[in-house]
């Protein structure tokens, strides 16, 4: 059973076509790094995925459900926003959203926060931490759950590079436990080392799949032809 | 043109011919108001009619909710057009016979003042499908429109209680007050244009408004079937 | 039309794993109750909102009574109707705010790709508006009193229950159409343009029952019912449509 699995779908904002009619399965167990230029509907499709979007038509089904809302304690999502209360601090910010799924345990929350190598014991609020810093929390927040199915938008924008590294060294991990880790990001090279597949996405059609990230891949600012 | 409409147009322009006609020759001169008294044959069905306007709205804005089918969105929005339009006649018509007959431009009764609210409701009803943004719009305006016919009944009670605190004129006589039979003819066969006229309305406005959903459904199957690259994307400003 | 609230699902055990321990069904109370508290938590901590909501209050409290210089008899016949205005500027002011911090880092996004129910997030706010507004209420009314050289000739208890009804009344809606108000362009002004015409029922009654009351004209029994109508009224509404507008994106 694919863990994702997309039939024609279409978003529409307006007259402008987001997304125009995708169709694909992704299975289970893998790490998906989905690229393409601005614009091209790359966050749309994760909204989509994620439930915070409804396609305008085709049909969703994640985790063997077709209604979004019933796979939700299995998901985990981050966005290039960190999702975060600025005036909490981390430990806070990850009770409250813990209890959001129902775990009342501290411990889980310590756990996440360890997970992203972080310290727990941290009492600055939220708001005062640098991007890459804000991001491994949001991170820890998607994850304190132990979701299947994990959606990253952009996790890596403005994050510096040690930051980046862990992160992406953390969804390897994630990805060998059995989890299936979605990721949009322009920072193809970060995630090269763990990715099992990469997703194109031009001009709100899927463009190709491919093993790993491709070398020609992995400069996205370098001029190049639309891949086929 | 289509034929029915012309048949629609002929039907309530004779309509409305003939209501002008009972109204302001047909009908007996009210015996202490004079003249001025024949505004409440406009006055009075344009209220009737706005009210029913308004309950169309709201089952269309049910019906949306429930199936999100488009038509009863675009039904919902003509409807609530052209009953603003007749509550904005009720308004006017309102001060108008008041002033030379009771001496008052205002009474804060309980039609009069149940009138204004609804029209305030209906505007902001409007106003909010202007400025919401994206596609959602439909939704949050059959949403708002909800709210606010539930509301209607609350603001009749609450003017009525009001009322009976600080005792004010009525417009239009009390509610038990007799009307004379062939003021009544004048008033139904006015009340029957009204309606037939604001059918007529609605309707244009409403094919007004299945035709625009076409346009932007075609230029939304062309945004997916189309094949180039690197075009601007068009956006919608609705 | 969406369920009244959405069905929290069951955690799944997904084929051989272990089972994912403490994770339960989230309770719509306990969620409620989270939320609520982590709202005053943030409020606490950006005092300036607090402050700044304080002073405006007491800012309009000051320009009404230029505007109107009244007889101590006169005076109880109007303060009703000042007090409630300036409750009603002030309360469209702070509930802008609330919404507001859940757009900061889209947390809001949190929220609704969790299983925690809608519900619980608008009974959440609205409570916490309610508080807020409460307190904002609590500081206006000695200066009524000292500026108006007011006193009541009727019960206070009435007052306090009229003033908790009033309260909920524009704080449900409010808290509603604030949501709403996210959706739209102009966000600050749409939502006392769609808020004000709805409570045009509740501030008439409020405004009169308050007046009988300071006056010791009557029993406003009819207002205090009518307020408990509306209040049940629309906060039922509320309940059933707040998932329709939170997921309208």
């Amino acid at each position: 059973m694919p863990a994702v699995a997309l039939s024609d779908v279409v978003r529409h904002f307006g007259r402008f076509a987001a997304l125009r009619g995708i169709t694909a399965d992704f299975a289970p167990g893998k790490l998906y790094v989905i690229l393409g230029e601005n614009g091209a509907g790359k966050s749309t499709l994760l909204r989509i995925v994620a439930g915070l979007l409804q396609p305008t038509r085709g049909t969703v089904r994640i985790l063997g459900e077709s209604e979004i809302r019933n796979a939700a304690t299995r998901t985990g999502y981050m966005g290039h926003a960190p999702l975060l209360y600025d005036e909490l601090d981390a430990m806070e910010n990850l009770r409250y959203f813990a209890g959001l799924y129902g775990i009342q345990d501290d411990s889980r929350c310590r756990a996440a926060i360890e997970r992203v190598a972080l310290d727990p014991g941290l009492t600055r609020r939220v708001g005062q931490y640098s991007q890459g810093m804000r991001q491994r929390i949001s991170l820890a927040r998607a994850i304190l759950h132990d979701p299947e199915l994990l959606l990253l938008d952009e996790p890596f924008s403005n994050v510096d590079v040690t930051s980046a590294r862990e992160m992406a060294r953390l969804l390897g991990g994630m990805r060998d436990q059995g989890k299936t880790v979605f990721v949009v990001t322009h920072q193809a090279a970060v995630m090269e080392p763990v990715a099992d597949e990469c997703v194109v996405i031009t001009s709100g059609r899927l463009a190709a799949r491919e093993c790993g990230i491709p070398l020609h891949l992995m400069a996205p600012y370098a001029a190049q032809e639309p891949v086929r | 043109m289509k034929p029915g409409i012309v048949i629609f147009g002929i039907v309530a322009a004779a309509l409305l011919s003939y209501g002008l006609h009972a109204a302001l020759v047909g009908a007996p001169t009210e015996q202490t108001m004079g003249d001025v008294q024949r505004i409440f044959y406009y006055h009075v069905p344009s209220a009737w009619t706005a009210f029913l306007l308004f309950f169309v709205n709201f089952v269309a804005s049910i019906w949306y909710l429930v199936r999100r089918n488009p038509i009863a969105d675009a039904i919902a929005v003509s409807a609530a057009e052209v009953g603003v339009v007749f509550c904005t006649v009720v308004l006017v018509t309102g001060p108008i016979w008041a002033k030379p007959v009771w001496g008052i431009w205002w009474t804060w009764d309980a039609r009069l003042t149940s009138t204004l609210v609804l029209w305030l409701i209906y505007v902001s009803y409007l106003i909010l499908r202007r400025y919401a943004t994206g596609g959602q719009t439909q939704v949050m305006a059959a949403v708002l429109a909800i709210f606010g016919f539930l509301d209607v009944p609350l603001v009749y009670m609450a003017i009525r209680w009001f009322r009976t605190q600080h005792p004010q004129p009525v417009i239009g006589g009390g509610e038990g007050s007799g009307i004379h039979p062939s003021m009544m003819h004048a008033l139904m066969w006015n009340f029957v244009a009204f309606l037939v006229f604001a059918g007529l309305v609605m309707w244009l406005r409403y094919r007004i408004e299945l035709a625009s959903r076409a346009i932007e459904s075609e230029f939304a199957q062309r945004a997916v079937d189309d094949d180039l690259h690197g075009h601007m994307p068009v956006r919608s400003t609705r | 039309m969406s369920a009244v609230l959405d069905k929290t699902p069951p955690a799944h055990n997904a084929g051989g794993k272990p089972g994912v321990g403490s994770m339960s069904a989230p309770s719509v109370a306990r969620v409620t109750r989270s939320t609520l508290a982590k709202d005053v938590r943030l409020e606490w901590r950006s005092k300036d909102a607090i402050n700044s909501m304080l002073f405006f209050s007491l800012l309009v409290v000051v320009i009404f009574a230029f505007g109107f210089d009244p007889t101590a008899e006169e005076s109880r016949r109007i303060a009703g109707g000042l007090f409630w205005m300036a409750v009603l500027f002030s309360t469209v002011v702070a509930l802008n705010q609330t919404w507001a911090r859940e757009l900061r880092n889209q947390v809001l996004d949190a929220y609704r790709v969790s299983p925690a129910s809608p519900a619980s997030l608008f009974i959440a706010k609205a409570v916490g508006n309610f508080i807020f507004v409460a307190t904002l209420e609590v500081l206006m009314v000695p200066l009524f009193v000292v500026f108006y050289n007011l006193r009541s000739l009727g019960p206070v208890w009435q007052l306090l229950l009229v003033a908790a009804l009033s309260t909920w009344a524009l704080v449900v809606n409010g808290t509603f159409f604030g949501a709403m108000s996210i959706r739209t362009r102009s966000r600050e002004i749409m939502l006392p343009l769609i808020l004000f015409p709805i409570s045009i029922p509740a501030l008439l009654t409020m405004v009169e029952a308050t007046t009988q009351i300071l006056t010791g004209e009557s029993t406003p029994t009819f207002g205090i019912q009518l307020l408990l109508i509306y209040d049940i009224v629309f906060t039922t509404i509320c309940l059933t449509l707040f998932s329709t507008i939170l997921n309208a994106e």
